[in-house]
């Protein structure tokens, strides 16, 4: 069901762990629908991430998404970090099941949870850059059609 | 370890090679529709009538009460939608439970889409029915209770005698899917007052594809299937002879090796949960800790997710199962842990083992150790026990 590139972020996370006295630090998704990740940014002066960790509470999805997603964006500028969509995070692992690919929206939405954070901290504001939501599954909805 | 850990005999049995054996003539050789009038077929209907009679006499029935289907989900549709058609003049309230399996959940939801009314029970934190509760459900208009005779995810056993009881002195046809109990515990349908019964036989070491209902004579409901005259005019389509003699073969073995299979099963289910209880911290047996199937470990493992959990297990060779949403398709897990009272991130890190007689103590020795180290190991990349650890370190 899985990719390799998804199995081996999977059983080899990249980044996992903390951060203590990260720049920003966010966490998104619900424990009620399985998966919540945290994300943790350690950003210098010229705004580089110079280093991100993260942890992850859900499915093998869940957690390989995570790890791609610290790949991607480890030092990058807080704006090149911005621009990593949910979408180069499944390319990156050569795709998710269809079901799984909310876990990828997760990732997306906790880097910004923690650029979010970084940015409160220090009283910037990074263009583009919106108030991430509590609950990355407020919007969705059940699919299941019974007959 | 090289080898395979097949610890989800709840989801699907190994055939047994006598079941196999018994099987296989009537592909190649004894091949003839049984309802031909030649003797080279008919003498199939003996056989189907011999398998009949070997399962009604599992269940303490007659042979003509035993009605072969395709499987446990058509014999639960069955019952349910032909109840309600034949009874519905009486009444259109059924009663069932909110641990039941999809076969009867989705059919008693498609039933009240057709405009019945139904009662869903609620389940003690052990995952069993109280009566109190199913007294208080009945109405006047009830026609069918349906009460599972254990749980396929936590394997609690429900208290199947006392609820025939009830339907009994109120009039009311009781049906049980008894597709996980039948072969791993006994039951008499009249003991019981059960008025008709599910079962199913690739979880007896059976083939898939072959199951059976139990309808109680007198029980005026028709067929599910129409077509052909066979199965007394209840479900036609040409028998699934080597299916029918694969389920009677089996049903044979289950009943004769049932006492030691299941106390030897239980045993290392219990050594199992013993270990699992004792080694792994911030862990919680799911289900009724003496009245369950001797064969069902479920456990809840505090602040990590089963679809992770399952992947390491399956890298190691060990095949489970889980509540958790991920493994359902849906973002919801286990309605049958909800049901107890679960919250939801705790019945999202289920794990359920369903032992087979052919496991061995250090099998479990193994996969204990397994549990452990993975268990470990998400819990450290778990934000949620993160938060515990921090928490309990102010």
């Amino acid at each position: 069901m899985y990719t390799e590139k998804v199995m081996d972020h999977f059983q080899n996370p990249r980044n996992m762990g903390e951060i203590e006295g990260a720049s920003g630090v966010g966490t998104v998704g619900n424990a009620k629908c399985g998966d919540i990740m945290r994300i943790y940014l350690d950003i210098d002066e010229n705004q580089i991430i110079q280093d991100v960790k993260f942890k992850t509470f859900g499915c093998g999805a869940a957690v390989a998404t995570s790890s791609m997603a610290t790949e991607l964006v480890k030092g990058k500028s807080i704006y090149e970090a911005l621009k990593v969509t949910n979408i180069a995070v499944v390319e990156a692992l050569d795709g998710l099941p269809p079901v799984k690919v909310h876990c990828s929206l997760l990732a997306e939405e906790a880097i910004h949870a923690a650029l979010w954070d970084y940015a409160q901290k220090n009283g910037i504001e990074i263009e583009g850059l919106e108030k991430p939501k509590s609950d990355i599954h407020e919007d969705e909805e059940e699919e299941s059609e019974e007959y | 370890m090289n080898k395979v850990i097949y610890l989800d005999n709840a989801a699907t049995t190994k055939v047994a090679r006598e079941v196999v054996e018994a099987m296989i003539p009537y592909f190649t050789e004894n091949y003839g529709n049984p309802s031909s009038v030649y003797s080279f077929a008919s003498k199939n209907k003996e056989t189907i009538t011999k398998q009949r009679e070997i399962i009604a006499d599992a269940l303490g029935a007659k042979a003509n009460e035993i009605y072969f289907t395709a499987g446990g989900s058509e014999s639960d549709n069955w019952a349910l939608k032909a109840t309600a058609e034949a009874y519905k003049d009486k009444g259109n309230h059924i009663i069932t439970t909110k641990i039941e399996h999809h076969a009867i959940l989705h059919t008693a939801e498609y039933l009240e889409k057709n405009g019945f009314e139904v009662t869903y029970l609620d389940v003690d934190e052990n995952g069993r029915v109280r009566l109190e509760d199913l007294k208080a459900a009945i109405r006047p208009t009830t026609i069918l209770i349906s009460v599972m005779f254990a749980n396929n995810e936590i394997g609690t056993i429900e208290p199947i005698k006392e609820i025939g009881a009830i339907a009994k002195e109120h009039g009311i046809l009781f049906h049980t899917d008894a597709v996980q109990a039948f072969g791993q515990v006994p039951i008499n349908v009249d003991e019981c007052n059960i008025d008709m019964l599910s079962a199913s036989g690739h979880k007896l070491n059976g083939p898939k594809g072959i199951g059976f209902l139990y309808i109680r004579k007198g029980v005026k409901i028709r067929s599910f299937v129409h077509g052909g005259g066979q199965e007394r005019k209840r479900r036609a389509g040409t028998e699934n002879v080597p299916g029918i003699v694969g389920i009677g073969t089996a049903a044979a073995r289950a009943a004769r090796t049932m006492e030691e299979r299941t106390s030897k099963e239980a045993k290392l289910r219990d050594y199992l949960i013993r270990r699992v209880l004792e080694e792994v911290p911030y862990t919680k047996l799911n289900g009724h800790p003496e009245k369950r199937l001797p064969n069902n470990a479920n456990f809840s493992f505090r602040f990590i997710e089963g679809e992770s959990l399952l992947i390491m297990l399956d890298m190691k060779g060990i095949c489970a199962s889980s509540g958790s949403a991920c493994t359902s398709g849906s973002l919801d897990p286990s309605h049958v842990l909800l049901a107890i009272g679960l919250p939801h991130e705790i019945a999202h890190g289920s794990l359920r083992l369903t032992l087979s007689e052919e496991t061995t103590k250090e099998e479990i020795d193994y996969v204990v150790e397994s549990i452990k180290e993975i268990v470990t190991k998400l819990r450290n990349m778990s934000p949620l026990y993160e938060d515990f650890v921090k928490k309990n370190k102010k």
